[in-house]
């Protein structure tokens, strides 16, 4: 006899309660169904952004999500200069690369901390979060706050990288780069995460173009795309630098991605601050006459997209915007049906879902009787990481 | 002054709660467990339920799916109990004041004891304001509303 | 394919449906069509061209309402956007490509609900972002929805 009962999935941060909307239908261990409806962190930025002018909507458009805080106004700015074709200063090019890998650098080590915490290797939480650090200080340094750096404006950005900060960031990313490796060796090669991750939540290649699913989450299913090479913007065309793909498409393939980019970042920071002309940070521009633009960015999560329509006025006629985690998650319902409910966590982290994007998960059963909360889905999953160290004779 | 207010002070139990934020304060809030922060060297703990909180702290700017459950945790947080409003998006709903889909300022939803304000605020600023609000409880003698 | 490729594919299968195309430089181009013949355009764009389904937005004109569907070729770093414009602004209808591609699911129920558009043959339009309490026929992305400006310290 198949009991069916609706399995919630807690948030994707550990310590944030409320219940809804990612309705997990369960039966036994299974999960057969996902039904899923958000909107606890809408806050009509669209709207929002028709009534101020081009130079405030970036502020607004920052804080979407706090971690994507530079890819959406790098992508803004984009769509403004894409109406009216408006020349950004090279100097500026490369201080956009910058930002934006030191942003990818930082997202990604807060998602290995994250997935270790959701399946029980809490030092890797607290070690990945530590490591994170030195990201933060030079984003400090360079820009004025850990994270909404408020450094773009159309034409150019606003702020200068000095030749005093140069020595620190390499210093710093030094530093990072040393702790990388201490990670990628303790993650990448344990054999109790190949055994906990491998063949979890598989999303297959057609799967991943039906959806148009993006980033990380598409690379690590054999998708080759990457905006930062197929659509250049900022500095990408005048580094030398790899994309990373996998095949395998589980949340291990998903894990090796992330780990490896992090080196790519490295490597076009410092080529980056090495081939960094001198020069203006800003051309300047008058007015933004009618028309529509398109702005593609590769957030860490994937491609940010954003449209403006310009009708000559001060503001955006229409601006719409799009974040990565809108078309990754969509595949979690392919990825988490038929696997069991202590995976549900892990499997939703993997596609790296912005929190303001995501939405929480809730588990009734069929009397709407709410089942498990949010702690008691990590410690499944918790719980299954040590079974298995058990049975493989690992302490 | 209450005694249960006191002993409070020793230990606080923080609840987090987010109610429409683009989450760069729950990251900086989580930050401050990890390594170069710790508060749990304070005696602050994350409580992993409202049940076991003394403080509430509410990010986020009050999204209007958000408002009832805001009210229904506060019921629930056992008295004495604070709240810590969280940013600018907590203290006056920030940016995001003119759009359609947020609702009244925290503050007008739950009685609010301590403001951080930021965008988001450092982890620094985080412990700076829960001495703050230590000081408050110990200073002025309050009891919770 | 270079952008001259796309459009030129474009332009030979489909004939006098394509209404206008308006090539904006060697990435963008804008594609106008009639709203019925979406779902035509976006099979051959999606399945048959291969090119990847960014997202939908829809844009009210004043007078029409509108709903761009962006595509992008990868390969070659090409937008093409194809222009659908809807002259029904009461009672906006167009066919829904969720028959075509998954990958519009989300983007139709967001449309929906905040300009109102609705897409014949998607039977899952539920709203997605607004609360449940939100009142019926009222969308706010529309122009004539006006949010008035408050003071931060009152409700």
């Amino acid at each position: 006899m198949s009991h069916k009962a609706h399995v919630p999935i807690g948030p994707y941060h550990p310590l944030q309660e409320e219940p809804e909307f990612y309705k997990l239908v369960v039966e036994g261990e299974k999960v057969v169904d996902v039904d899923v409806r958000i909107g606890w962190n809408h806050r009509g930025i669209e709207k929002l952004s028709e009534s101020k002018s081009f130079d405030q909507s970036i502020f607004i458009v920052e804080r979407i999500c706090g971690i994507c805080s530079s890819s959406h106004p790098i992508a803004c700015v984009q769509a403004v200069e894409d109406i009216a074709d408006i020349e950004v200063p090279e100097r500026a090019l490369y201080i956009r690369s910058i930002v934006q890998e030191l942003e990818r650098l930082h997202s990604h080590m807060l998602w290995v901390g994250l997935a270790g915490h959701f399946i029980g290797y809490n030092t890797v939480f607290m070690w990945g979060w530590k490591y994170r650090e030195p990201i933060c200080d030079i984003m400090e340094t360079v820009t004025g706050n850990r994270q909404n750096y408020a450094m773009m404006k159309v034409g150019g950005v606003r702020r200068d990288i000095e030749k005093g900060h140069i020595s620190y960031i390499l210093k710093r990313l030094d530093e990072f780069t040393k702790h990388l490796d201490l990670l990628k060796g303790a993650i990448l090669d344990d054999p109790v995460l190949h055994a906990r991750l491998k063949g979890v939540g598989i999303l297959t290649k057609e799967k991943a173009i039906d959806y148009a699913a993006l980033g990380p989450t598409a690379r690590a299913s054999g998708v080759d795309i990457d905006v930062r090479r197929d659509h250049p913007y900022a500095a990408y065309d005048r580094v030398k630098w790899k994309v990373i793909t996998q095949e395998a498409g589980d949340v291990f393939a998903k894990t090796v991605v992330r780990i490896l980019e992090m080196y790519e970042s490295v490597s076009i920071i410092r080529q980056c601050l090495d081939k960094m002309p001198a020069g203006p940070i800003d051309s300047k521009p008058k007015d933004v006459l009618p028309g529509e633009g398109i702005g593609l960015v590769e957030a860490p999560r994937g491609e940010c997209f954003h449209y403006i329509k310009s009708d000559g006025t001060n503001s955006p006629l229409r601006h719409k915007v799009r974040a990565p985690t809108y078309m990754n998650f969509p595949t979690f319902r392919e990825t988490v049906i038929n696997q069991t409910v202590s995976d549900a966590t892990i499997i939703l982290a993997a596609i790296d879902p912005c929190y303001c994007c995501t939405e929480r998960m809730f588990i009734v059963d069929n009397k709407d009787k709410e089942l498990f909360g949010v702690q008691e889905l990590i410690r499944l999953s918790q719980e299954k990481t040590l079974k298995l160290k058990e049975k493989m004779g690992v302490k | 002054m209450g005694l249960k207010e006191r002993i409070l002070t020793k230990s606080i139990y923080a609840f987090h709660v987010s109610s429409g934020s683009c989450n760069n304060c729950d990251i900086e809030f989580l930050d401050c467990l990890t390594p170069r922060y710790d508060i749990e060297r304070f005696g602050i703990v994350f409580a992993a339920s409202i049940k076991h909180a003394d403080v509430m702290i509410c990010t986020g700017s009050t999204n209007r799916m958000c408002v009832p459950r805001i009210k229904m945790l506060y019921e629930l947080m056992p008295k004495p109990g604070f709240v810590v409003a969280w940013g600018a998006c907590g203290a006056s709903r920030g940016i995001f004041k003119d759009s359609y889909n947020t609702g009244a300022p925290l503050d007008e939803v739950i009685p609010v004891d301590i403001y951080i304000p930021g965008c988001p605020p450092k982890p620094e600023a985080i412990i700076g304001g829960f001495v703050k609000l230590i000081q408050k409880i110990n200073e002025t003698g309050k009891k919770t509303k | 394919m270079s952008i001259d490729a796309v459009i030129k594919k474009i332009q030979d299968n489909f004939g006098a449906k394509v209404l206008k195309i308006y090539k904006k430089n060697e990435r963008r181009a804008y594609i106008d069509i009639y709203s019925k013949d979406v779902v035509d355009f976006t099979r051959y764009i999606f399945k048959d061209m291969g090119l990847r389904f960014n997202i939908a937005s829809a844009v009210d004109d004043f007078n029409t309402m509108e709903i761009l569907y962006h595509f992008s070729d990868d390969p070659s770093g090409v937008v093409i956007s194809i222009r659908a414009v809807i002259k029904d602004k009461k009672d906006p209808h167009i066919d829904t490509i969720t028959t075509v591609t998954k990958s519009a699911w989300w983007i139709e129920r967001e449309m929906h609900e905040l300009f109102g558009i609705e897409f014949d043959g998607n039977e899952d339009l539920r709203p997605l972002l607004l609360p449940d309490d939100w009142p019926r026929g009222v969308y706010p992305l529309r122009k004539s929805f006006v949010v008035p400006k408050r003071d931060s310290r009152k409700s």
